[in-house]
C-alpha cells in the first residue's frame, strides 16, 4: 500500500505487542464497566430462566422476540469477520494486513454470543441439549435431523470450530514473538501456545497456505451458515410471509453489509485506542469503504426483490406484512429509521473519498449501518409473526421487557469485553503480516516512476 | 561423531542471503530462521516438499462417512415419520452431511499444518530471541568437522554472532 511507513521489525513488536506487554489504566475502565453490564445481563438471564420466558414482552403469536432478532444480528455480525479475512487471504490483498485478525477474532465471540440467544430464548437452556445432541438421552428418542432447528446448530458447530482454529493456527507466529519477549509466567505460557514455533520456510509456507486454504474452506460454511439460519424462518410452515426463496441471499448478503460495518467500527476502535495510526491507515478505510459501496448496493437490490416481489404478486400474507411494516404504529417509524441508516444515509457519504478516509466518519456510518441492520431483523421477524394465524385465539402486540433488553445490551458488552480480553493475551494486528509487508515493500523503476512490487507465494 | 549445531546470526538480510548462497555453493545443508516470511528461495535455501494438501480431502472423507452415519443412523434409529417426509430425507441428511464433511475438511487442514510444520516441537534448541525482531538465522547442523567450514562461512558473509557449536 501507498502510505506505508518505514518500519523496523522491532519497531512493530513494540507498538503491536504493547497492549499485551503493558495495561493502561482505561483497559481496567472498561472491563469494570464491561463486566458490570455483562452481570446485569447475567442476572436478567438468571430471572428469565427462574420465572419463565412470561417475564418477556412475548405473547401469542408473536413468540419470537428480541432474543431471536438478537441472534440473527450477531450471526450476520460473524458473517463479515471470516468473510473479509477469508476474500482478502485468498486474493492476497494487500490491505488485509492490518485488519484480518480483529475480523477473525469477531468472528469468534460474535457466533458464540450468537448461539447463546436460543439457548437462553427457550427458557431452559439445558433441555436444548436433549434436541440437538447427536444422542438418545431418553426413550430411545434422538434428534430430528428433518428440523431446520436441528440444521442450525450443526452450521453454527462447524462454523464456530473453523473460526476458531482458524485463529489459533495464524496466532502461532506471534506467539513465538510474545514467547521471545516475556519473561516468568508468560514466557512459560506462550513457550507452551507457540507450540516451538522456530520461523524456518516450511513452517512460514505452511502458515501462508494454511490461511489459503482454510479460507477457502470457511467461506462455502459461511454462506451456509446464514442460509440455515434464514431456513429458521423460511421453512417455518405456518408462517407464510416468511416463504420466500430469496431469504438466504439475502441474509448472507444482510450479514456481510453489517458485518462489514462492524469490522469498520472495531478498526477505528482499535486505532484510536492502541494508537496505530501506522497500521490501520487511512487507506484502509478508504478500500473498505469502497467494498462496502459495492456489498450495500448488492444488499439493497435483495431487499428490494424481496419487497417488491411480493407486492407485485399481490400475495395476501406479503401485502399484510408490508401493511403492518409500513403502516403500522411502532413498525412504520423503525422502518423509515431501518432504511435510512442501513442505507440511504451512509452509502451516499461512502461515494466522497474525503468520508472514506475520515476515521470518525466511517466509525459512526458504520454504527448506523448496524442500528439499521438490527432494525431489519426485527421488522423481518416481528410484523411476520404479529398476524393472526387461523384458530389463534389470543391476540397481543409485541413490546419487549426490560429482562430482553438488558441480555440484548450485555450481548454487546459480551462481544466487546471478549475482543478486549483477547487483545490483552494476544496481538489484534497480526504482527507477522506486518512484518510481512514491510519486507515486501520493495519498489521498482517502471519508466520513470516508481511502484510497488508486490512477491506472492502460493 | 555427535551431531552438533552452529547458529549464524544476521543482522541483515541481504548478507544472510549471500551466506545462504554460500553454504549452498559448499554443499552444506543449512536452515533459515526468520521472524517474518520471505519469498521461497530468498536464501538459497531448500525446503522440503509438503503433503497439506492430501489433509482436507481425508477430512471431508472421514466428516462425510460421519455425518452419513449419523444423519442415517438416529432417523432409522427412532423412525417416526413428520410432516409426511420419508424417515431418509435427502434435503435435510445433504445439509447436516454437507456441515460434517467441511468441518472434517477443517480440522484435518488444523492437524495437517501443525503436523508438516513439525510441530509441536517441545524443546526449541538452537534459537535466539532476536530472530523475532528481525534478525535472520541460519542453523547448520551436522558432525563436528562439517561445523569448522560451516562457521567460516558465516563469518566472512558478515555474520554477526555465531551461537552453540
Amino acid at each position: 500500500m501507498q502510505e506505508r511507513k518505514d518500519l523496523s521489525d522491532r519497531q512493530i513488536n513494540r507498538d503491536l505487542l504493547w497492549p499485551v506487554l503493558s495495561t493502561p489504566l482505561w483497559f481496567w475502565l472498561a472491563v469494570l464497566v464491561l463486566g458490570g453490564i455483562l452481570s446485569a445481563g447475567a442476572g436478567a438471564a438468571a430471572w428469565w430462566m427462574n420465572r419463565g420466558p412470561g417475564v418477556a414482552g412475548l405473547n401469542r403469536p408473536i413468540m419470537w422476540g428480541f432474543l431471536i432478532v438478537n441472534f440473527v444480528f450477531w450471526v450476520g455480525i460473524s458473517h463479515a469477520g471470516v468473510m473479509l479475512s477469508a476474500i482478502l487471504r485468498l486474493t492476497q490483498a494487500e490491505w488485509r494486513r492490518p485488519m484480518v485478525r480483529a475480523a477473525e477474532v469477531l468472528t469468534v465471540f460474535s457466533l458464540a454470543t450468537a448461539a447463546l440467544f436460543p439457548l437462553l430464548h427457550s427458557g431452559r437452556p439445558w433441555r436444548t441439549l436433549y434436541w440437538v445432541f447427536p444422542y438418545d438421552f431418553a426413550r430411545g428418542i434422538w434428534p430430528n435431523v428433518r428440523s431446520a432447528l436441528v440444521w442450525d446448530p450443526s452450521a453454527i458447530f462447524t462454523y464456530l470450530t473453523g473460526s476458531t482454529l482458524f485463529v489459533l493456527v495464524t496466532l502461532l507466529p506471534d506467539l513465538a514473538a510474545l514467547r521471545d519477549r516475556t519473561t516468568g509466567i508468560p514466557h512459560r505460557i506462550y513457550s507452551i501456545l507457540a507450540l516451538g514455533w522456530r520461523g524456518n520456510p516450511r513452517q512460514w509456507k505452511l502458515q501462508t497456505l494454511a490461511g489459503i486454504l482454510l479460507s477457502a474452506l470457511i467461506l462455502p460454511v459461511f454462506v451456509s451458515v446464514h442460509s440455515i439460519v434464514s431456513w429458521d424462518f423460511g421453512m417455518a410452515v405456518s408462517v407464510e410471509a416468511w416463504h420466500t426463496t430469496v431469504f438466504a441471499p439475502y441474509f448472507v448478503i444482510g450479514a456481510v453489509h453489517s458485518g462489514v460495518s462492524a469490522v469498520v467500527t472495531l478498526m477505528a476502535l482499535m486505532r484510536w485506542l492502541f494508537r496505530w495510526e501506522d497500521y490501520i491507515r487511512n487507506e484502509h478505510f478508504d478500500a473498505i469503504g469502497r467494498l462496502l459501496i459495492v456489498v450495500a448496493t448488492a444488499w439493497f437490490f435483495f431487499f428490494a426483490l424481496e419487497f417488491i416481489f411480493g407486492l407485485y404478486l399481490r400475495e395476501p400474507q406479503e401485502v399484510a406484512l408490508r401493511q403492518t411494516q409500513v403502516f403500522q404504529w411502532p413498525y412504520n417509524m423503525l422502518f423509515i429509521l431501518f432504511i435510512l441508516t442501513a442505507y440511504f444515509i451512509p452509502v451516499p457519504l461512502w461515494l466522497f473519498r474525503k468520508v472514506r478516509r475520515n476515521v470518525a466518519m466511517m466509525f459512526w456510518t458504520s454504527i448506523l449501518v448496524n442500528i439499521g441492520m438490527w432494525l431489519e431483523r426485527f421488522l423481518i421477524i416481528v410484523p411476520g409473526l404479529a398476524r393472526k394465524q387461523p384458530f389463534t385465539f389470543e391476540w397481543s402486540a409485541y413490546r419487549p421487557g426490560p429482562v430482553e433488553i438488558i441480555m440484548v445490551t450485555a450481548s454487546f458488552a459480551l462481544v466487546a469485553l471478549g475482543l478486549l480480553l483477547f487483545g490483552k493475551i494476544f496481538p489484534l494486528v497480526p504482527v507477522n503480516e506486518a512484518k510481512e509487508g514491510q519486507v515486501l515493500k520493495a519498489e521498482i523503476q517502471v519508466g520513470k516512476r516508481k511502484v510497488p512490487a508486490i512477491v506472492r507465494e502460493h | 561423531m555427535a551431531e552438533r549445531g552452529i547458529l549464524g546470526l544476521f543482522a541483515e538480510a541481504e548478507s544472510a542471503a549471500n551466506a545462504g548462497a554460500a553454504l549452498r555453493e559448499a554443499g552444506i545443508e543449512f536452515e533459515v530462521l526468520s521472524g517474518s516470511p520471505y519469498p521461497e528461495g530468498a536464501f538459497s535455501e531448500h525446503t522440503p516438499p509438503h503433503r497439506l494438501y492430501v489433509f482436507p480431502f481425508l477430512g471431508a472423507l472421514c466428516g462425510f462417512s460421519v455425518a452419513i452415519l449419523l444423519t442415517a443412523g438416529t432417523q432409522l434409529a427412532y423412525p417416526l415419520v413428520t410432516g409426511g417426509k420419508p424417515v431418509l430425507s435427502i434435503p435435510p441428511m445433504a445439509i447436516v452431511t454437507y456441515e460434517g464433511t467441511m468441518l472434517g475438511a477443517i480440522l484435518f487442514t488444523v492437524l495437517g499444518v501443525i503436523f508438516e510444520s513439525r510441530l509441536p516441537r517441545p524443546i526449541v534448541g538452537l534459537y535466539d530471541r532476536r530472530i523475532t525482531e528481525g534478525w535472520i538465522g541460519l542453523l547448520v547442523v551436522g558432525e563436528e568437522g562439517q561445523l569448522g567450514p560451516a562457521e567460516r562461512i558465516l563469518r566472512q558473509n558478515g555474520a554477526v554472532e555465531i551461537k552453540g557449536g
